[in-house]
């Protein structure tokens, strides 16, 4: 099969420290129900993450930060590049792998903290940000005692934690959010506009929380609207558009 | 990790009609496989070719059975597959009319897999009913009421109760959240989640939802006209649907 | 008692003639042997059911027709025949019957359980216990155990082939749940062989526990529904149950008020319309018996 593809096959990064790094990503979308319009957004773009490090994406609206940033998660798929995580001290190839390696990539390796928070009406919240820990095999109660812990840091109000997030408002959904993906301890992860609805206090909670991250070791890419929070968190800018 | 079930090249023709035509796909342990597409698309033709209630052409489906061993489903004898399908499979169907026994308890509705496999103490079977009517959240003293007497969701609920209790390792949903009301829905989405990673279930799940298959797959597969056209993730198939189908029907959706 | 022991020894009667312008036994030499066919193949699995063409006979469907083809296929002209009807020899239906081979085979008739070779029933098995070389026939109307779970025949048959008998259990666990018991009184499934499921006609469950090792070859007719089948002597016959609800059969506080037997079936009479009953025997030979050794010996002491 192998010798069918045109391309050659992908080799993997020779840089022993980094964490994460992708490869001249190509990414267009096409609208086949809009004329078949063909949308290029990422032509060429590569970024290598070491440990310990925080890269922020920046451009304006539509300059496919968002798009690249998805793409890493492997949310979008490429059309053409390499996405090269750094799983269980080997590499892998996000693009090339099977989907139930990238599900176990995804819960053990790479985490994702996302504006919306998505859920099933009736899970309490505690329950909501504890199952990634629940599904990488933690008890329920190891679980969920560390997710409280990150509630109170997070100043969630205790009597939300039992409730639905279905009916909470923004900067608490991003706070159920920013728990459940805190709560794994991730060698890498992506936080894309983690931080639009929270308050000064609640903000400043959670770039303390990046920081122990960073002082732990943990690569980080984010998208940040918010000019304080990119400059006191980043080290490196990578530029759109 | 060894995959549960592989399918590959699965064909199933109504005469010139092509209900799956080439279809492969494999599912490992603990994984929700969502499959989506509009009626007619063969979607259902494809779980009941797998679970062997209808016969197909050509391809094969292998499952990997509890003492590892690959099972070819399409050879299997019939005896050993209807066991095979009372312990180590279950079948929730869209209309719990087909899948309970609708004229005898929830109770028994719970023990008669026990009983197929040999289970003879009326005390442990009861147990292990109340056990299960917990689990799936229907109150106990409802063990010895009809399932005619249920509303849609308990009687879903009762289902799942029903085919659980022998601890299968995989389970086929037709359209499981069909006909109910959205509350109704949430919950059985809910437990179904919850039971998916507590028993380590692998499942196949049927349905043109989209929003179902959002919540509880993790992988899926669109069909159109016999073939599946795009696969993927859940999140990537709906997030960046490439196929044309794939994004007429993710753009029809109005919460996707 | 017009039809009672000629065969009783001492005094031979002369065989009675067959009615003229019949075959021996009603049914035509071609059909007898195609039904034997059918026995040999049941007696081969035992209490698995054969279909058979079942013929038209004499008298409506219900009457016990099945069983009665059965006993013009296996009926010789040396045999003894009884016929009895819930236990008793001279119901209308049992004195039908006997008449009926008397007429068509010119065979010996006896009331006596010991003294018949070929014994046909409805409903009941003898108290007396049955012998070695009695071959005994049952009028079945119902023969498929599963058909009230599962009207299909062919998922009936199926469900036999796979010994798939898990529903049937869902039956008894019903019957538990509601009345605290396995409250079936008759036609109480029963394992063959450790492998067939069957139903033993509608016989009380008073008298499963006589069809497990019996020395006598036991046959199964169902005119209606075209089935034969058959426990060949010393077979197991196991009555379903649950572990926490063994089988077990009917008990009574009385004995019989005419032979004060406290082992038998007994049927409950309603003697006036005060509410008066009374417990007597169903099986009218067993009982006759008891009396008259009983007067015998009360005669001898007197």
């Amino acid at each position: 099969m192998d010798t069918l593809k045109l391309s050659p096959l992908p080799i993997a990064p020779t840089n022993t420290q980094a964490l994460l790094q992708a490869e001249h990503l190509y990414k267009s979308f096409v609208l086949h129900h809009q004329g078949s319009v063909k949308l290029p957004v990422l032509a060429d773009v590569s970024l290598t993450v070491n440990p310990g490090e925080c890269v922020a994406l920046q451009g304006p609206s539509g300059s496919g930060k968002s798009t690249f940033m998805r793409a890493l998660y492997a949310n979008y798929r490429i059309d053409s590049g390499s996405i090269w995580v750094k799983h269980q001290g080997g590499w892998v190839d996000l693009p090339q792998i099977e989907a139930h390696q990238l599900i176990e990539v995804r819960q053990q390796t790479l985490g994702y903290v996302s504006q919306f928070l998505r859920v099933i009406p009736r899970v309490p919240a505690v329950e909501v940000a504890a199952e990634p820990l629940m599904e990488l095999g933690v008890d329920a109660d190891a679980a969920q005692t560390k997710v409280r812990d990150l509630f109170s840091r997070l100043n969630l109000p205790e009597r939300l934690w039992a409730l639905s997030p279905t009916t909470f408002s923004g900067g608490e959904k991003q706070r159920v959010n920013i728990a459940r993906a805190f709560s794994v301890d991730y060698p890498i992860l992506l936080l894309d506009e983690p931080t639009s609805a929270l308050d000064a206090a609640n903000r400043d909670v959670f770039m303390q929380l990046i920081e122990e991250r960073k002082a732990q070791g943990c690569a980080m890419v984010g998208i940040f609207h918010d000019d304080e929070v990119r400059e006191r968190v980043c080290d490196r800018v990578l530029t759109f558009g | 990790m060894q995959p549960l079930l592989t399918v590959n090249n699965l064909s199933k023709y109504y005469g010139d009609l092509k209900a799956c035509d080439r279809i492969s796909f494999t599912l490992y342990p603990g994984q929700v496989l969502g499959i989506i597409g509009e009626s007619g698309s063969g979607k259902s033709t494809l779980l009941d070719s797998i679970a062997g209630h209808v016969p197909f052409e050509n391809g094969i489906v292998e499952y990997c059975d509890r003492d590892n061993n690959p099972i070819d489903l399409r050879t299997l004898p019939e005896p050993r597959r209807r066991k095979l399908m009372k312990t180590e499979w279950g079948f929730v169907r869209q209309n719990p009319r087909d899948g309970l026994r609708m004229t005898v308890t929830a109770g028994a509705n719970i023990g008669e897999r026990l009983l197929d496999v040999g289970e003879r103490h009326y005390g442990n079977i009861r147990t292990e009913a109340l056990e299960w009517l917990s689990e799936v959240e229907i109150p106990h003293g409802r063990i010895d009421d009809f399932p005619s007497t249920f509303s849609g969701g308990m009687q879903q609920r009762l289902q799942l109760a029903r085919i659980l209790v022998t601890r299968p390792r995989i389970v086929l949903m037709d359209e499981p959240t069909g006909g109910l009301d959205v509350s109704v829905q949430a919950r059985l989405l809910d437990l179904m989640r919850s039971l998916v990673r507590t028993l380590h279930l692998s499942v196949i799940l049927v349905t043109h939802d989209i929003g179902v298959v959002r919540l509880l797959a993790h992988r899926l597969m669109v069909m159109q006209n016999g073939q599946v056209v795009e696969s993927g993730l859940t999140d990537q198939v709906l997030d960046d649907p490439h196929h044309p189908y794939t994004q007429q029907l993710v753009n029809a959706t109005l919460i996707p | 008692m017009t039809s009672s022991s000629p065969g009783s020894p001492g005094s031979p009667a002369p065989p009675p003639i067959p009615e003229p312008g019949f075959n021996f036994a009603y049914l035509d030499e071609q059909t007898k042997r195609a039904i034997r066919r059918a026995i040999l193949k049941g007696v081969a699995i035992p209490g698995h059911q054969i279909p058979f063409s079942s013929r038209e006979m004499p008298m409506s469907y219900g009457w016990g027709t099945g069983g009665i083809q059965v006993t013009a296929s296996v009926i010789g002209q040396d045999d003894t025949l009884k016929v009895i009807d819930q236990g008793a020899d001279d119901t209308t239906n049992a004195v039908n019957i006997r008449r009926f081979f008397k007429k068509v085979c010119g065979v010996a008739t006896t009331e006596k359980t010991e003294e018949a070779t070929l014994i046909q029933t409805r409903h009941r098995i003898p108290e007396k216990p049955l012998k070695a070389g009695q071959v005994f026939v049952y009028q079945v109307p119902m023969p498929e155990p599963l058909y009230f779970i599962e009207p299909s025949r062919t998922e009936a048959n199926k469900m036999h082939a796979l010994e798939e008998y898990g529903p049937m259990y869902v039956k008894l666990y019903e019957d538990i749940t509601k009345f605290g018991r396995i409250s079936l009184a008759y036609d109480y499934p029963v394992m063959v062989n450790g492998r067939h499921l069957m139903n033993p006609s509608p016989i009380p469950r008073f008298d499963n526990p006589k069809m497990d090792m019996n020395p006598a070859l036991q046959l199964f007719g169902a005119g209606r529904e075209k089935r034969i089948y058959a426990i060949p002597p010393y077979t197991q016959v196991k009555s379903l149950d649950f572990e926490d609800h063994p089988f077990s059969v009917e008990n009574w506080e009385h004995p019989c008020e005419f032979c004060g037997a406290t082992d038998s079936y007994l049927d409950e009479v309603v003697i006036d319309d005060q509410g008066g009953r009374m417990w007597i025997c169903s099986d009218t030979d067993y009982c006759e018996q008891r009396q008259r050794e009983q007067s015998g010996s009360a005669q001898k002491l007197g």
